[in-house]
């Protein structure tokens, strides 16, 4: 009575070997380090290793270890020194084809690292860093689409020799005609050039109003979420933090997460920017339909401007820094598309005065009748300067006007491309990497303190069993760390009260069983009987217990954000190794020391 | 070692208990109401929006020459308090309309360096008032949720009285836990949510297990009457009750002792929730189903009419 199957046997054994290995990397320290990873995100092999190495044994640098991990090249020092020594280094000398960036890496052992172990990974509140929650102003997004189909639907209503006024109002675009007779003409050309669009009588016979269908709506949204995504992934990547996070949440949000990031002031300066590019040409005769005036920066006349664009921020690709006969200048590099234009237009318009509008959006604030408070984005555009066009010219040119911190600021914004529509923020968290240190350090102390008092009860209360069911325990931490090392989930601080709570649980499962075998020998039962319905016994009360908070777990996982979520991680995980440990685990191991023999008495 | 002896017979259910502890139940449930309606909780920025910081100071921190530099930069509604030590500081502002976080925590920064240049700021939050009410509804919504679910689950595994008993019993649990931050003007913050909904899981843990044994002595002592069968059980499930609650506050006493500042709040709500938890598995869970009138024949297996088989060809 009470043996295992060797193969259960085994298996558990197996398990817990697994959940060792898998837990190992967590035992060692971490080195500081610096990571560098390709521009365009394609992987480094190893003679990128070599490149680096050779840089810094030059300038009398020596690496502690360089390794490959997940593409990137990590480089460890042995004092934060040489890592910053060489943060200087690396940056100067592959700037142009690599992200370099300061990040901590584990010493693990090479065969560890060979087999992808890696030890968890910390959250926020553990290692310091900023968490930011941006919102899209989806209302602007919208606009600017519907600014773009107004131009479109003017254009086409002119090639056809419709004489009209097309405005952006209240969420639609408005069709003025001049005669009634072009109504039905003008919607079919609109009809024709999207056939998605809701297309209603402006109400007075000769106007049109032209809306965006739902799926066209929810379109743009994505689209405008998605396209902020990129940029500001590709802003973030700028400031060379290791493992940024950049993600959306539900319609309209944007979760950042830079773990370990220093100096937050340099984030804030590029994250919500909106600042961005327009060349038009100036109406000089002062006719073209939907001319506009624009103002000029101080010192510089404001012009009449075209209505179209001829480039805008989006279509460029590249941007520099630098400076121009003197003066700080943005060196721009267009896509084709934008260089086909440019080149078509300056063919079309030489000696004609171009301008260079900067653009920038910003939120104000005003206040509701009612009181309450709303916001509304205003749009500066002014120009920076006007320049004769002496000369064709495509995708490559310059512009000034600006100061050099402008120009420098411009030119990154440019580089990482424009964001579709303003964002701001809603949330912003900033935790010290000393706050981070403390809270790791309180935390280990509260779990290790509060798990030797539980295991010195355990032991008194339940002598032999008692240290079988701290066995169970430990290994149940164990299990914890491993799986989070394998899922790479974050450890948060309300993770750890996570794993915390979860270590009363699981002593409540062993508990259960006890009490059930105790009360089963008081009442007359053999030992090798009491084991084996204690067991069997509580076995249902355990599993309606635990499902029961299990469901409660998921909940808060589903529900929750941020802190609590990462305690629902950890208490989901903790229960489903508690009742392994509990159930099979403490079972294997009463069975291997009481099994298959005459016993008198239990240490229970 | 035992800590009770080996049979206890306490007659928890008797009328006279019952009774003062129903009207204990109720007594600290209309205060925990009445405060909730009056005084209300002191929500954390998650909930209110607002602004956030944590600051060390190298050595004693000046509270009052923060607050008049404070009063003068023009935040009002400021709360400055220490934050665990002499030199550490928390300081706390309502949501600031149409500021920049940016310029906000630059002037901060300003007016918090002023006595101590070597200032380190340790942690800055702002939310913004949008979100959090958009995460007290989340909050909520777990929380009803979670009890649905729940009530669900144990009508599924024992039948509609317990249920309500348990689901009772958790109401219990969570409206004294909460109305214990409202007396006692505790923060309340996201991590006490988390906290409640643990509390609850723990309660329904404890319910649940009584349940079980409950129902286990309603077959085996089939002559007791209903009350008779849930004291017994309730006696043998004692030792357990208090060993599994004992050790649970022993690892949440040193989390509130030694985990700092920012779990305290979290690990007071889980020890007040869990003794109210033990309370409420002995007391409310049974009282209410016995209210209900709880019997045997609720958790028997179905008999089948014998007439019904005649009818079948």
């Amino acid at each position: 009575m009470n043996r295992y199957p060797t193969w259960l046997n085994l298996l558990v054994l197996g398990i817990l070997l697994l959940g060792s290995l898998l837990a190992l990397p967590n035992i060692y320290g971490s080195a500081p380090a610096i990571q560098v990873s390709e521009l365009d995100g394609r992987p480094f092999d190893a003679g990128m290793i070599d490149q680096l190495e050779t840089v810094l044994e030059r300038e009398g640098l020596v690496a502690k270890e360089a390794f490959l991990q997940d593409g990137r090249v990590v480089v460890t020092f042995d004092s934060e020194d040489e890592q910053h020594k060489s943060h200087t280094i690396l940056r100067e000398r592959f700037s142009d084809i690599a992200n370099v960036a300061f990040s901590s890496a584990p010493e693990l052992p090479s065969w560890m690292r060979s087999i992808g172990l890696n030890p968890m990974s910390l959250g926020l509140d553990l290692r310091g860093g900023v968490y930011v929650l941006l919102e899209v102003d989806m209302e602007s997004a919208i606009n600017s689409r519907l600014q773009s189909y107004s131009q479109d639907f003017a254009d086409r209503l002119r090639d056809e020799r419709i004489r009209s006024r097309a405005d952006v109002v209240d969420q639609s675009v408005v069709i003025r005609l001049t005669s009634e007779s072009d109504l039905e003409a003008a919607r079919d050309i609109i009809r024709a050039a999207d056939n998605e669009v809701l297309i209603s009588d402006g109400g007075d016979g000769r106007s049109l109003r032209v809306r965006m269908s739902e799926a066209q709506v929810r379109a743009r949204q994505d689209f405008a979420i998605e396209q902020n995504i990129t940029t500001i992934r590709n802003r973030v990547d700028q400031l060379g933090v290791s493992e940024p996070l950049v993600q959306r949440q539900g319609v309209n949000r944007i979760i950042v997460q830079l773990p370990g990031l220093q100096d937050p002031e340099e984030l804030n300066k590029i994250l919500t920017a909106t600042a961005t590019l327009e060349f038009r040409l100036v109406d000089t005769s002062g006719d073209s339909p939907g001319s506009r005036l624009y103002q000029g920066r101080p010192g510089i006349p404001g012009q009449m401007l075209k209505r179209e664009v001829i480039a805008s921020g989006d279509q460029i690709v590249d941007a520099e820094s630098g400076f121009s006969q003197g003066q700080p200048a943005v060196f721009i590099t267009l896509d084709s598309a934008g260089g086909e234009r440019m080149l078509d237009t300056t063919r079309a318009n030489l000696n004609k005065p171009m301008s260079t509008v900067f653009i920038e959006t910003e939120r104000v604030p005003y206040e509701n009748p009612d009181g309450s408070i709303s916001y509304r984005t205003t749009r500066t555009e002014e120009i920076i300067n006007t320049a004769t066009i002496r000369g064709v010219f495509k995708n490559s040119f310059q512009t000034t006007g600006l100061s050099s911190q402008e120009a420098r600021d411009l030119a990154l914004l440019l580089r990482a491309g424009a964001l579709a529509a303003p964002v701001y923020k809603v949330e912003d968290r900033t935790i010290g990497p000393s706050l981070g240190q403390d809270n790791i350090d309180r935390g280990f102390n509260a779990v290790a303190i509060g798990f030797i008092a539980v295991i010195i009860f355990m032991a008194i209360y339940y002598r032999g069993f008692g240290l079988i069911a701290n066995l169970a325990l430990l290994s149940n931490l164990v299990f914890i760390v491993a799986l989070l090392s394998l899922l790479q989930a974050s450890l948060t601080l309300p993770g750890i009260a996570g794993i915390v709570l979860t270590v009363g649980m699981a002593v409540d499962a062993n508990v259960l069983i006890f009490e059930r075998i105790r009360e089963e020998l008081a009442g007359g039962n053999s030992p090798q009987g009491s084991i084996h319905s204690g067991y069997e016994k509580a076995l249902s009360s355990i599993a309606d217990a635990n499902i029961t908070t299990l469901i409660a777990a998921i909940v808060l996982f589903a529900f929750g954000t941020g802190p609590i979520k990462g305690f629902a991680i950890t208490l989901t995980l903790g229960i489903m190794t508690s009742m392994f440990t509990a159930i099979v685990g403490t079972r294997a191991v009463v069975n291997l020391v009481f099994g298959g023999r005459r016993l008198e008495s239990l240490p229970i | 070692m035992r800590l009770i002896k080996d049979k206890p017979n306490i007659d928890f259910l008797s009328k006279t208990r019952r009774n003062i502890a129903l009207s204990l139940s109720a007594i600290l449930l209309v205060v925990s109401i009445v405060s909730l309606m009056t005084r209300g909780l002191d929500f954390g920025i998650d909930f209110t929006g607002g602004v956030l910081l944590e600051v060390g100071y190298s050595q004693a921190a000046n509270l009052e020459s923060i607050r008049d530099r404070l009063n003068e930069a023009g935040f009002d509604d400021h709360r400055v308090t220490r934050f665990g030590a002499e030199t550490d500081v928390q300081v706390r502002l309502p949501p600031q309309i149409g500021a920049e976080p940016d310029a906000i925590r630059e002037s901060l920064r300003g007016i918090l360096a002023a006595d101590d240049p070597n200032v380190e700021l340790r942690r800055v939050e702002f939310v913004s008032a949008q979100v959090g009410d958009e995460l007290a509804e989340q909050g909520g919504l777990a929380l009803i949720f979670a009890l649905l679910m729940i009530f669900a689950y144990v009508m599924f595994r024992f039948q509609w009285k317990f249920a309500a008993g348990a689901v009772a019993a958790l109401a219990h649990d969570v409206i004294l836990t909460v109305g214990f931050f409202s007396v006692f003007g505790i923060s309340f913050d996201l991590s006490v949510v988390a906290a409640v909904l643990a509390v609850i899981g723990y309660s329904l843990n404890d319910t649940v297990v009584a349940f079980d044994r409950i129902r286990e002595n309603f077959v085996k002592l089939r002559g007791e009457s209903a009350e008779a069968s849930m004291n017994t059980s309730i006696n043998e499930m004692l030792a357990r009750t208090i060993i599994t609650g004992l050790t649970t506050i022993l690892v949440l006493t040193a989390l509130l002792l030694l985990g700092g500042e920012a779990v305290a709040p979290f690990s007071i709500a889980l020890i007040v929730g869990i003794v109210v938890g033990t309370y409420s598995s002995i007391y409310t869970a049974s009282a209410v189903a016995l209210l209900l009138d709880v019997s045997a024949q609720d958790l028997m297996p179905p008999e089948v009419d014998p007439d019904l088989i005649d009818d079948l060809p």
